[in-house]
């Protein structure tokens, strides 16, 4: 052991510190376009947050060989190696992100406003996934909404991002009501706010079983509006759509693994549901159902559309319904396979969904338009690109190009491990449903004809290029190295378990 | 480490032909696809393995490293060559550069992606026949259809993008099932294996009674993972009634992806009907001989029916592999050494005698630009050479001895005559009646297109072909007539790879 110990919280301590000084540099230079300078300091923010959270996985901080989670104030946010995973996969997004919208966001005023939003929202986002309570997980989900809000309605003078924000806002406040309410009921019924209180405290409160069971369906709400999970998802494809095609890969993937951590924690720590489900309190079935219509009406919606932008939104409905399973396959032996597997499938998420919305960023950039036809033909005028998006696009649809293929399977394998192949049935149809329209975006690049005049493409944005590259290059790469990403997961799904 | 070298030289290959120019790329590749073919060739004089290598039998070039360990599963990366795999490695090898050579003339835009993805069909194809760990041998089972759908897609016929599209999606269903089915077994047997190493589990599956999972009885679940993965692969072979997306991606594919798809990939179902299904659950397969064998029959009988309906040659020759395939199916089930035997060499022969005819029907149609039997007449005046290696192919095809062809099929109708199952006699000669029908529909095409008075109703005259597209003709012919002069080319380690599997369904064990 190091005579000097990092603290526990360095990534999300960094990650704050790289907010104040976006927003110190531009209050003491606001003239000017400064946009490198505010860029470098997010980027060298976010890349040094990934590094410590990755060095903080390898050396086994948080993990059974250094000890296992590190409570921290009580017990009111725990650093293990689940938060420290997904504090790793919002880090990486939003440098994927920052670095991107550095071209996208050329010409804009706000540009400090922008980036300070962004890293506060991915501060809020990795504090939920160390949340070890009530109080400390509903902060940081505001923490990590109310940017992303302003984040989406930052077009202000386009009124499609604006109605996105509002529509965003307005049903995320709803949700923010229905998780406060809910755990008002559920203190009611175990006087509790602590994770590990509640869990202590559930069984003692036969009594109010029915108080605590609505408050558990209230909380599963207010996570579920985070996790896009059907039926709380009306607000996705809309905001996915207006907003910014950086923020809606940021929104898309960082939000919705945070939301996943929130509810992977709070749910297997508060809720045990083997004291839960003799109460007649079984979440999990109701994960069960959540699963199966998230991932149904997901992939039926995404292979309707004609925007590629809605169906990717729709298509990470679908995928949110995968990762459903990591809690709806609980209770059938394979736990930490089950719940492993999630987190994996979020990680490579992070990175193959995220690029794909970086390359509908790029195709805005150059003012190709919005649907599969406005993409005929661009892998002649742009092929390194659409080489990235093919690999986005056949590992989101579960093909060997990538670790999409490695963790989905994996989830599939997980639910049929635990007993619930029907589970895994039902989302082995959806996947070779969603092969369909991932198929028609690689159709229209290297096959179809343009319908018009091809547009020239002249050029070649330096930041968007690297994010998308670095983005295909890591979705790749999964595939053959994919033995760290598997081993945490599943690593940090058992302490979760213990 | 020769089976790492042949994945990497196809995969290097591959990504280099990607990256050159379209003039050097044909040339390029071809080079470059005589690596593999050279690798192979070394494995086939060092072959060292004898047994099954599923049933405890040493396979040649093992390699086992540790991939990575999903809780109490070990996934490694595991490779190695039998009796059974390494003849499919030697015909993948062989076709690839072969297949490479006939597309130098049908093949003009997107050169360097067309050869590049043919190479790198050829890597995944070769990854499904050495692959002895499920997980790995599943991303290679699935990383196929990436570039076939490419090849479809882009340089097929008119219909290509329906036919792509539908490829795409109908096997993967068939791979999503089959997953699921295998998976399922494999926590049905609980703690007897800790890791996904096809030996480990099929020799797992002999010896322990897998436990009831999720409420389903052992027996069932067994039962069920059987159907659910014969079914799976059966898209792949494909057998009658889930062939319906062959016909549509033979007639769009260009030549020489035709020719990987009849040659090699219809193999991947058969071969891994053989591991998984005949070898693993072989107790399974004996109680379902029946109805299997009537599948088989009817894939048989009903494949040619449908190649006799055909009036576009490559139609006819894209339904006839229905029918073989299910000679195919016949052989595995009959469970004798000649059985089996003979159905693996059935896979090799028939790689070699369809590719040949698809070559064939595409150098006619490189100078004439069309399939039809109606718009042709008389090409032996013109194409003497073609013509001939027409005739020879399709009589090897109908079995004609000396060529591998009758080698194959004798063995399994002499393998199922003697299956233990009831009535499989009667199976047998049904079967064999569908020899007429295949010796009908070629002799008829055959007829009315190479002989008799020259007509050629198209734009186009028939004009001798090119060097480039005879030579890879002749060397198939060459193979074909080697193999059924000396079939024990091959059929020696092939029955060492088989013998055990028999002695395994006769309730001898591992």
């Amino acid at each position: 052991m190091a005579a000097f110990t990092l603290p526990a919280l360095t990534p999300q301590l960094l990650l704050g510190l790289t907010a104040l000084a976006v927003l110190a540099y531009d209050s003491v230079f606001p003239e000017g376009d400064n946009r490198r300078v505010l860029v470098g300091i997010t980027t060298a923010g976010t890349l040094l947050t990934v590094a410590v959270t990755g060095f903080f996985l390898a050396s086994g901080t948080g993990l059974p060989s250094t000890g296992g989670a590190i409570p921290l104030f009580h017990g009111q946010l725990v650093v293990d190696g689940m938060g420290l995973f997904f504090t790793l996969i919002i880090g990486s997004v939003t440098l994927l992100v920052a670095v991107a919208s550095y071209d996208y966001l050329e010409g804009h005023p706000y540009q400090a406003e922008y980036y300070a939003l962004l890293v506060m929202a991915a501060l809020g986002m990795s504090l939920m996934g160390v949340a070890n309570s009530f109080p400390t997980g509903f902060i940081s989900l505001e923490l990590a909404s109310l940017p992303a809000y302003a984040l989406v309605a930052f077009l202000k003078h386009d009124s499609g991002s604006v109605e996105a924000g509002l529509k965003y806002f307005l049903i995320g406040a709803l949700s923010s009501a229905v998780f406060a309410f809910g755990i008002s009921l559920v203190y009611a019924a175990t006087g509790s706010l602590q994770f590990g209180a509640v869990a202590a405290a559930v069984s003692g409160a036969s009594n109010l079983v029915g108080l605590l069971g609505v408050g558990v369906l209230m909380v599963l709400g207010g996570v579920a509006f985070k996790t896009t999970t059907v039926p709380f998802h009306f607000w996705a494809p809309d905001a996915y759509e207006g907003a910014v095609a950086p923020i809606s890969a940021f929104i898309s993937s960082a939000s919705k693994a945070a939301g996943f951590v929130l509810a992977f924690r709070l749910f297997v720590t508060a809720f045990p549901i083997h004291t839960l489900a003799p109460m007649g309190i079984d979440w999990v079935l109701a994960v069960q159902l959540l699963a199966v219509l998230t991932m149904t009406l997901g992939n039926f919606a995404a292979a309707t559309q004609e925007s590629v932008k809605r169906m990717l939104a729709y298509s990470s409905i679908g995928h949110a319904g995968y990762a459903l399973i990591g809690l709806a396959a609980l209770t059938g032996g394979q736990n930490a396979i089950v719940l492993g597997a999630a987190m994996m499938h979020l990680f490579v998420y992070g990175f193959m969904n995220t690029g794909a919305f970086l390359f509908v960023a790029l195709a805005e950039y150059w003012d190709v338009g919005r649907t599969f036809d406005d993409y005929r033909g661009l892998a002649r005028q742009a092929p390194v690109a659409s080489v990235a998006m093919t690999v986005f696009m056949f590992s989101l649809a579960g093909l060997p190009i990538g670790g999409g293929f490695v963790s989905k399977y994996f989830l599939f394998l997980g639910a049929v491990g635990a007993g619930f192949w029907w589970l895994a049935a039902v989302g082995a149809a959806n996947s070779a449903l969603s092969l369909f329209y991932y198929a028609r975006v690689v159709k229209a690049l290297w096959i179809d004809d343009p319908l018009g005049e091809p547009v020239t493409i002249t050029d070649r944005p330096t930041g968007l290029y690297v994010a998308l590259l670095v983005a295909a290059v890591v979705t790749v790469l999964l595939l053959p190295f994919f033995r760290p990403v598997a081993e945490t997961a599943v690593q940090a799904a058992t302490v979760l378990f213990a | 480490m020769l089976i790492e070298l042949l994945l990497a030289t196809a995969f290097v290959a591959g990504l280099l032909v990607l990256l050159v120019d379209d003039e050097v790329a044909p040339r390029l590749a071809f080079a470059l696809s005589l690596l593999p073919l050279l690798v192979s060739l070394a494995m086939w004089a060092g072959f060292d393995g004898h047994g099954n290598v599923l049933l405890g039998g040493q396979a040649a070039f093992q390699t086992v490293v540790p991939w990575l360990q999903l809780g109490p599963y070990a996934l490694n990366w595991h490779v190695g060559v039998d009796g059974i795999s390494l003849p499919l490695v030697l015909l993948t090898t062989l076709l690839t550069p072969l297949a490479i050579l006939s597309a130098w003339t049908p093949i003009d835009e997107r050169q360097s992606q067309f050869y590049g993805l043919v190479l790198l069909i050829e890597t995944a194809l070769l990854g499904v026949f050495v692959a002895l760990d499920f997980v790995v041998w599943f991303v290679f089972w699935e990383a196929v259809l990436i570039p076939m759908y490419f090849l479809i897609a882009i340089w097929g016929g008119p219909r290509r993008r329906y036919a792509s599209v539908k490829f795409l999606i109908y096997t993967n269903v068939a791979s999503l099932l089959l997953f699921i089915a295998f998976v399922a077994l494999v926590f049905g047997l609980g703690d007897a294996v800790s890791s996904f190493e096809l030996p480990a589990i099929a020799q797992a599956l002999q010896t322990t009674a897998p436990s009831a999972l999720a409420g389903v009885p052992p027996n069932t679940l067994k039962t069920v993972a059987f159907v659910a993965m014969f079914i799976g692969f059966g898209v792949k072979v494909p057998i009658v009634p889930f062939h319906t997306w062959l016909p549509d991606a033979h007639v769009e594919a260009p030549t020489p992806a035709s020719v990987i798809l009849a040659g090699v990939l219809l193999k991947m179902g058969t071969y891994a009907m053989l591991r998984f299904n005949f070898t693993m659950l072989a107790g399974v397969a004996r109680s379902l001989a029946v109805p299997i064998a009537i599948v088989a029959v009817v894939s048989v009988i009903y494949g040619a029916m449908l190649a006799l309906a055909q009036q576009d040659l490559k139609r006819i020759v894209a339904y006839s592999s229905i029918s073989s395939m299910g000679y195919v199916i016949l052989g595995l089930v009959a469970y004798t050494t000649y059985g089996l035997g003979g159905a693996t060499f059935q896979m090799i022969s028939h790689g070699l005698l369809s590719a040949l005819l698809f070559m064939v029907v595409g150098v006619i149609y490189n100078t004439t630009h069309t399939r039809m039997v109606g718009d042709l007449s008389g090409l032996a005046d013109r194409m003497p050479i073609t013509v001939a290696v027409f005739v020879a192919g399709a009589f090897g095809y109908m079995g004609l001895p000396l060529m591998s062809g009758f080698v194959a099929e004798l063995f399994v109708f002499l393998g199922a005559f003697g299956a233990s199952f009831s009535a499989a006699p009667v199976f047998t000669a049904v079967a064999m009646f569908g020899i007429v029908i295949v010796a009908g529909y070629l002799l008829f095409a055959m007829q009315r297109t190479l002989f008799g008075a020259y007509r050629v109703d198209t734009d186009y005259e028939a004009e001798r072909a090119p060097l480039h597209d005879i030579a890879p003709l002749l060397v198939l012919v060459l193979v074909v007539v080697a193999l059924g002069v000396a079939p024990d080319l091959f059929y020696n380690m092939i029955q060492g790879a088989v013998n055990p599997i028999v002695h395994l369904a006769a309730g001898g064990g591992v």
